[in-house]
């Protein structure tokens, strides 16, 4: 380039020799800190062609002399964490559920890894924070159709209600009206006396006497002849205010006529004994716990 | 090689080009002068006292303030000055501070800007002069290099002689010692944020954590750097307040200033003789240019106020001892003004008004400023509570109908005990309250204890009869009480029905 020793009068600088209309080209090289940096980074590829893996070949690719993975560090950093963790919740998994309760510090603990947890798990049916749905219990409540206690909510969470577990809640809300039991108009009845005993309001022309009849006949033997229902078969209280599917006319004459078998998994098989501790205490903790 | 020197360096590219037609007029001349080397010449007097004493004092805070102790009883850190990132507190002395104040470094802020307002109005740069660290790293550099390479006279003639081993060994033992205090500076800051015993013997066995030795490193660097090398092209180049200064300052506030109307037409002793024999009249100034030599910043006080001056007072010093010697009147350098100047000049009495309004508002800030800081120092609370209502679900009705809110609260006992307090609920009528995994005694009032110096964060849960009449949304507040103190606090939120 610089052979031509063609010196620009005004700049005083050599030109490349190139010339267009009379004006000259002067010759600017690359900095040499610049070339210098350039060549560095060539030699420095090979050097990561040989300690990374680089190159991608028939079934797999070079794995360098290092053989880093992305995959098999992300795996030691989650025995990392998983080992750590253990660590940490090696209390929730010996002390009672009561005392876990009565410890702040383990309490916290409890609510913390719990409430991750349940965002995970148990967040696409009951809601972010527990609030339910229709057919979903809210379990900020107080009302419980397995029972609120520690050890109660701990049972359903590990085995489930109908969930095909051998220990799970079993129970059932019969379908009175498809199985041919009760008649269309009796169903219409009985579901006034329902609301009747919560207070609302019944329908024009109901027999308060036949409801009471009918419910004495079908229902007493899981919701109780007082009709305060029965934690033993999943039979909800049908005097107080909270209804899981609805406490309206047509919505429980779609009960009765339906049967309801709402599915709770068990859980026992996911997630870890200390998990599920601190999964129950944290359910226990939102306020309706027993 | 030639042509890309120029880009090299960083330079304009060529010397033997005329620079208007290249660089396209005077307004392309470069930012920056180089930096022109400076031999500052040894100096004794007042000033130069009063440098040594103020030195002595910022280096030793500075360096030992670390060290001292102050007990605060059982558990807390016994350092009187930490700042304590991991645990998230600053202490000083008998003051102890929550991330949630740091309010109070603003009001710290807001009084330096005042402070130095207000000594700018007094004296001009006494902070430049005298107290900045630049400044006072600066000085302590000079002296070394005085030391080890001798007085302005010696080191201009070895610096333009041949590098002999003697100067080498020299140079060697000043960049030593220059280091040495560097290494020191970044030493001493970092105690400042660990306790120091501990933290200089973890350094010295090399157990100390990683950040501890890079930000010695970096505060090593930085002195070296800045006092060693950039020196006076600090205050030129990359601060700001000599330029807030010069639109800070007023005719009365008394600056370093060469007296005119005293020392001009200026004129060499012998010259002088002559002169002043012939009937002339001449200045006091004999152009000795001792001030010029002192000065750490090069510049010629006699050229009047300007950007380069610090105002350390050397040049007063070195005029002062050679007007002693020659037998003529000292302070034709001192602490004036021009006002003071035109007075004299027009056969005035000097007149000095440090108490004007400038000054009186600046003092008056100052004290309102120290009295507002003091109050809510003196008058701030050490139990506090926060609230956060729950967001999902807002409200929870319960079996019986009645409405449930859920609540984050979060007490802060900021004394250095264990403490038990009373939590109280106004809010909706027949409202009540239960604190998740809180077995009170007294179920009506729960009673919970709060450790020392902590937060503590628990679910409170008030339920409250479902009532169609009331508002959806009520406010709700959290009282909470000291029962051995009595100090309260309280937040507040709403109640929220379906």
């Amino acid at each position: 380039m610089s052979a031509h020793n063609d010196i620009d009068r005004v700049s005083g600088r050599s030109t490349t020799g190139h010339e267009w209309d009379g004006i000259k080209e002067l010759n600017t090289p690359l900095p040499r800190w610049w070339v210098l940096t350039f060549y560095a980074t060539i030699i420095w590829a090979f050097g990561y062609w040989l300690v990374y893996p680089a190159w991608p070949l028939v079934s797999g690719y070079t794995t360098g002399v290092l053989h880093t993975t992305n995959r098999a560090a992300v795996t030691a950093n989650l025995a990392q964490l998983e080992a750590l963790r253990g660590e940490k919740m090696k209390a929730l998994g010996t002390a009672s559920l009561a005392d876990i309760e009565k410890d702040p510090a383990l309490l916290a603990l409890a609510r913390a890894r719990g409430k991750a947890v349940f965002g995970d798990n148990c967040a696409p049916c009951h809601g972010s924070g527990a609030a339910g749905a229709k057919g979903y219990p809210n379990l900020n409540d107080d009302d419980w159709l397995w029972g609120g206690t520690l050890d109660q909510i701990m049972q359903t969470i590990q085995f489930g209600a109908r969930s095909g577990n051998a220990k799970a809640h079993e129970g059932q809300m019969l379908a009175f009206g498809r199985d041919g039991i009760l008649k269309k108009d009796e169903i219409v009845t009985v579901a006034n006396y329902v609301r009747s005993l919560s207070g609302l309001s019944t329908a024009a022309g109901y027999d308060p006497a036949a409801g009471k009849t009918i419910f004495a006949e079908n229902c007493v033997s899981c919701h109780g002849e007082d009709g305060k229902g029965n934690q033993e078969f999943g039979a909800p209280n049908l005097t107080d205010q909270i209804w899981l599917y609805g406490s309206d006319e047509s919505t429980l004459v779609e009960t009765i006529t339906k049967g309801r078998a709402g599915v709770m998994p068990a859980w026992s098989g996911r997630l870890d004994p200390v998990t599920t501790r601190a999964l129950a205490v944290y359910v226990h903790s939102l306020g309706g716990g027993k | 090689m030639e042509p890309y020197r120029g880009i090299l360096m960083g330079l304009p590219m060529t010397k033997n080009v005329t620079p208007k037609v290249l660089m396209g007029g005077d307004d392309d001349l470069p930012l920056y002068a180089p930096q022109k080397k400076i031999y500052p010449q040894r100096v004794s007097g007042t000033f130069r006292r009063l440098k040594w004493g103020l030195m002595a004092l910022c280096l030793g805070v500075y360096y030992l303030l670390p060290l001292v102790r102050w007990d605060r009883g059982l558990g807390a850190p016994d350092q009187a000055v930490l700042i304590d990132f991991p645990n998230q507190r600053f202490y000083f002395f008998f003051i102890e501070l929550w991330p949630q104040e740091i309010y109070y470094f603003t009001g710290l802020l807001i009084l330096a800007a005042f402070t130095l307002f207000l000594m700018n109005a007094l004296g001009g740069r006494i902070w430049c002069g005298y107290l900045c660290p630049q400044t006072v790293w600066t000085d302590l550099f000079y002296a070394v290099e005085r030391w080890t390479e001798g007085d302005r006279r010696e080191r201009i003639k070895t610096d333009a002689g041949p590098l002999t081993a003697k100067r080498l060994a020299r140079r060697a033992l000043k960049q030593a010692i220059w280091l040495i205090i560097a290494w020191w500076t970044g030493g001493a800051w970092v105690l400042y944020f660990s306790d120091a015993p501990t933290l200089v013997r973890d350094l010295a066995t090399f157990q100390a954590p990683a950040i501890a030795y890079i930000w010695i490193g970096i505060l090593t660097a930085s002195t070296y750097l800045l006092a060693g090398h950039a020196r006076e092209q600090v205050c030129l180049y990359m601060c700001p307040w000599p330029r807030i200064q010069a639109a800070l300052t007023d005719e009365w506030a008394l600056n370093v200033t060469y007296k005119y109307d005293r020392g001009e037409p200026r004129c060499s002793m012998k010259k002088g003789r002559d002169l002043r024999a012939l009937g002339e009249k001449i200045g006091e100034c004999i152009d000795c240019k001792q001030c010029v030599a002192v000065c750490p910043t090069g510049i010629d006080i006699r050229d009047g106020a300007q950007l380069g001056c610090i105002q350390c007072g050397l040049c007063i010093d070195a005029c002062d001892n050679v007007m002693k010697k020659i037998g003529r009147p000292m302070r034709l350098i001192g602490y004036d003004n021009d006002i003071n100047v035109q007075r004299r000049t027009s056969g005035n009495t000097e007149a000095f008004k440090p108490i004007r309004a400038r000054t009186g508002v600046y003092a008056s800030l100052i004290t309102l400023v120290c009295a507002v800081m003091l109050h809510t120092l003196l008058t701030r609370s050490l139990l506090d509570v926060n609230v956060l209502h729950d967001r999902n679900p807002v409200a929870v009705k319960l079996s019986d109908g009645a409405i449930r809110n859920g609540y984050t609260l979060r007490f802060l006992n900021k004394r250095g005990f264990d403490r038990v307090i009373a939590v109280d609920v106004d809010g909706p009528a027949n409202a009540q309250i239960h604190i998740v995994g809180v077995d009170s005694v007294t179920p009506e009032r729960p009673m919970i204890v709060l450790a020392r110096d902590a937060t503590t964060e628990l679910r409170v849960l008030v339920t409250a009869p479902f009532d169609e009449k009331v508002e959806k949304t009520q406010p709700v507040k959290f009282r909470i009480t000291d029962i051995g103190l009595g100090e309260v606090a309280s937040a507040t939120d709403h109640f929220v029905t379906p």
